[in-house]
């Protein structure tokens, strides 16, 4: 992973230690080194407390199974959130999207028409929402709100009850396991792996990634700096609403239906997986493994729940606190390093 | 008569006069008001009776997003508060007395006060963003609701809890006498003493009002914890209302509403001006707009598609890009440029 947010000022700072230098150099990946300590933390305790029953290669398989759809729309966010936006709109455009492709499907549209018919719906979505942004000045929670309505009035106006999936080349996605031992993967947790892949190659490696990072840093800077700051926001959001229609999809197949009731809140755990994974909402800090990451944590945080037999309302209130912890300890690293320059 | 038409309240009350007239037009009914042992029914009575929730917790999130804060978890607040009046009344053994609801009611708008006073600390003193202390609260509030409740939906008969929502005081409902109250003392505080005006200079600019001595902790905490304790009463009518403590419906959504009838009543989210007048008409045209909905025979799932449209155009006709373009088809008049980029200055 790169340094690039690494600032001379910083370096400049004695390293009396080699420990402290290197937490001085990467201060911007403290969260997400966080993140991967509770992950940590979770399983070991886990395991501790159920006796061993918890860290099986079944368990963890179904893990990346049971939240690829979360991954997807977590790496979609991360996108918005590193340009200090915010997209509202995800778990919404999710469940319009998985509706609209069952919906084609039933009417007997072929797959192949069906699958790009829903990632362009979450795209143009995305589109909308970039553009209010970009050019009407719109704040993005306001133009994400905007996109919120609109997707899940959509969903209902395309269906107002659940549509089965009977076609095979979606079913497939979900019951195909490649095998290793005990360890499966489903087609669409690869689906969830390789988004996860791209966004890291292009948010580290590309023109267009870095872009990202210098309007999340300051986008005044970016500007006159003559990156193309318009059309990397409004990508950004596109990227995100494609993400949604590509949930969308993993959704439908994982659940073998469309439902247009699906995904009311899952905006607040992607939102908050993105968080706990390191991610500034302040914009140009944070790292798609680290959401990936905290999709890890949400999703052992729910395991462990139902291991216990525990209420689900214990859900919530673990990853407000979860949300809690790490904003705080993010304000900390903030006010450090806004004291060192 | 451009005097009028630069008035901020200007539109606002142009998009509701349209509604009802549409309305009236597309149902005649919709105007007529009946009376029935003394008392108002009709659909505009309605209205204003199923507006309270809202009302009031549009009113503190106007102060709150005034502050240059934002408060996602009335929601939430509202569904705890619901759920720890209906557990008192639930557990008392005379339900229906009065004694019994007025103490469930004091310990449910107390909890919101807590709740409310808890995302100010994490705003104005650990200087959390707040669309993000709050999200906290939105998340946990309404576990902490399910867990008070045990999980079911708690419902209770008791005939002074159900005054609140559908009892009449003399003839017209005594939920819209609590929004009245709450706007006139609102008004009152925020208009009639420097408050307000503090409240705007700590969202103009918090550094520079810090600067001038003014105690913007205070003010931001204080915001929080009045959003909280309107949220409180918000969910402690709307429980009345359907008797019951639901912690996953109570409240759903209604943040982004308040929001909506916050920013269609003029009132940037970028904080500093706000104006309570703007909300109150805010919160009437998203009520009229749902019942227009409803009457025109559309699903109310299908009804966000509406707020959709009205959320875009609002927000497409107050940036400044439209501005400017209307700015220059009205500069051939000498007489409104001035003000006219005074606007698009404020706006901006």
């Amino acid at each position: 992973m790169s340094t690039t947010t690494t600032t001379p000022a910083v370096r400049v700072e004695r390293a009396s230690s080699p420990v402290e230098s290197f937490l001085a150099r990467h201060a911007a990946m403290i969260p997400s080194f966080a993140a991967v300590v509770i992950l940590v933390l979770l399983l070991a305790g886990a395991e501790a407390f159920l006796r061993g029953d918890f860290i099986t290669a079944r368990n963890m398989s179904a893990l990346l199974l049971d939240n690829a759809y979360l991954l997807i729309l977590a790496v979609g966010m991360t996108f918005v959130i590193l340009t200090a936006g915010i997209d509202l709109s995800v778990g919404s455009v999710m469940a319009f999207t998985g509706i609209l492709g069952a919906q084609l499907l039933v009417s007997g549209i072929p797959v192949w028409i069906a699958v790009p018919a829903m990632l362009a719906g979450g795209a143009a979505i995305g589109l909308l929402i970039g553009v209010l942004v970009q050019y009407f000045n719109v704040q993005p929670f306001i133009a994400s709100l905007a996109g919120l309505f609109l997707a899940r009035g959509l969903a209902f106006v395309v269906s107002l009850s659940s549509i089965r999936v009977e076609e095979p080349g979606v079913l497939w996605l979900q019951q195909t396991r490649f095998r290793l031992g005990d360890w499966y993967l489903t087609p669409t947790g690869i689906i969830a792996l390789l988004t996860v892949a791209v966004a890291v190659f292009v948010l580290h490696l590309t023109r267009f990634g870095r872009t990202i990072y210098a309007i999340g840093g300051n986008e005044q800077s970016a500007r006159l700096m003559g990156l193309n700051v318009a059309r990397t926001k409004v990508a950004a959001y596109v990227i995100s609403g494609f993400c949604g229609g590509l949930a969308g999809l993993a959704l439908t197949a994982y659940s073998g239906a469309g439902y247009p009731r699906n995904g009311i809140g899952t905006e607040l755990d992607a939102i908050a997986a993105v968080v706990i994974g390191g991610t500034l909402l302040t914009g140009g800090r944070g790292y798609v493994l680290g959401s990936l990451i905290g999709v890890l944590v949400f999703g052992t945080i729910k395991t462990i729940i139902s291991f216990m037999g525990a209420e689900q309302a214990w859900m919530q209130i673990i990853v407000g606190a979860l949300l809690l912890l790490f904003i705080v300890v993010q304000r900390v690293i903030v006010a450090r390093s806004e004291r060192r320059r | 008569m451009t005097q009028i038409w630069k008035h901020r309240l200007f539109w606002p009350l142009a998009a509701l006069i349209t509604l009802i007239v549409v309305n009236s037009v597309a149902r005649p009914r919709f105007l007529t008001i009946t009376v029935r042992d003394g008392q108002l029914y009709g659909a505009l009575i309605d209205i204003l009776r199923n507006s309270a929730p809202l009302m009031l917790v549009a009113l503190g999130m106007t102060i709150v997003i005034a502050t240059r804060g934002i408060d996602l978890s009335v929601g939430a607040i509202m569904a705890v508060s619901g759920a720890v009046a209906l557990t008192v009344i639930d557990g008392s053994n005379d339900p229906g007395n009065l004694g019994t609801v007025l103490v469930a009611v004091v310990v449910a708008v107390l909890v919101a006060l807590v709740l409310g006073a808890w995302n100010g600390f994490l705003v104005a003193v650990l200087g959390i963003q707040p669309i993000i202390a709050t999200l906290v609260l939105m998340l946990a509030g309404r576990g902490v609701a399910l867990l008070i409740t045990g999980g079911f939906i708690t419902t209770v008969n008791s005939a002074p809890f159900s005054y609140i929502a559908s009892g009449y005081l003399t003839v017209l409902p005594f939920a819209f006498f609590i929004s009245v109250a709450a706007i006139a003392a609102l008004a009152l505080v925020e208009r009639r003493t420097a408050l307000g005006v503090l409240t705007e200079a700590v969202g103009i600019n918090p550094e520079a009002s810090r600067l001038a001595g003014v105690r913007s902790r205070g003010i931001v905490w204080g915001a929080y914890i009045l959003s909280g304790v309107l949220a409180g009463v918000a969910g402690v009518i709307y429980a009345s209302n359907i008797k019951a403590a639901d912690a996953n419906a109570a409240g759903l959504f209604i943040e982004l509403y308040a929001i909506l009838a916050v920013v269609l009543g003029g009132t940037s989210l970028a904080g500093g001006k706000f104006s309570i007048a703007g909300t109150v008409v805010g919160v009437l045209i998203i009520q009229t707009l749902g019942s227009t909905i409803l009457f025109l025979g559309v699903p109310s799932a299908q009804s966000p598609v509406f707020f959709a449209v009205v959320v875009v155009v609002v927000v497409v006709v107050q940036s400044p890009r439209v501005r400017r373009a209307l700015g220059s088809m009205t500069r051939r008049r000498p007489s409104t440029t001035a003000p006219d980029q005074e606007r698009t200055k404020v706006a901006a």
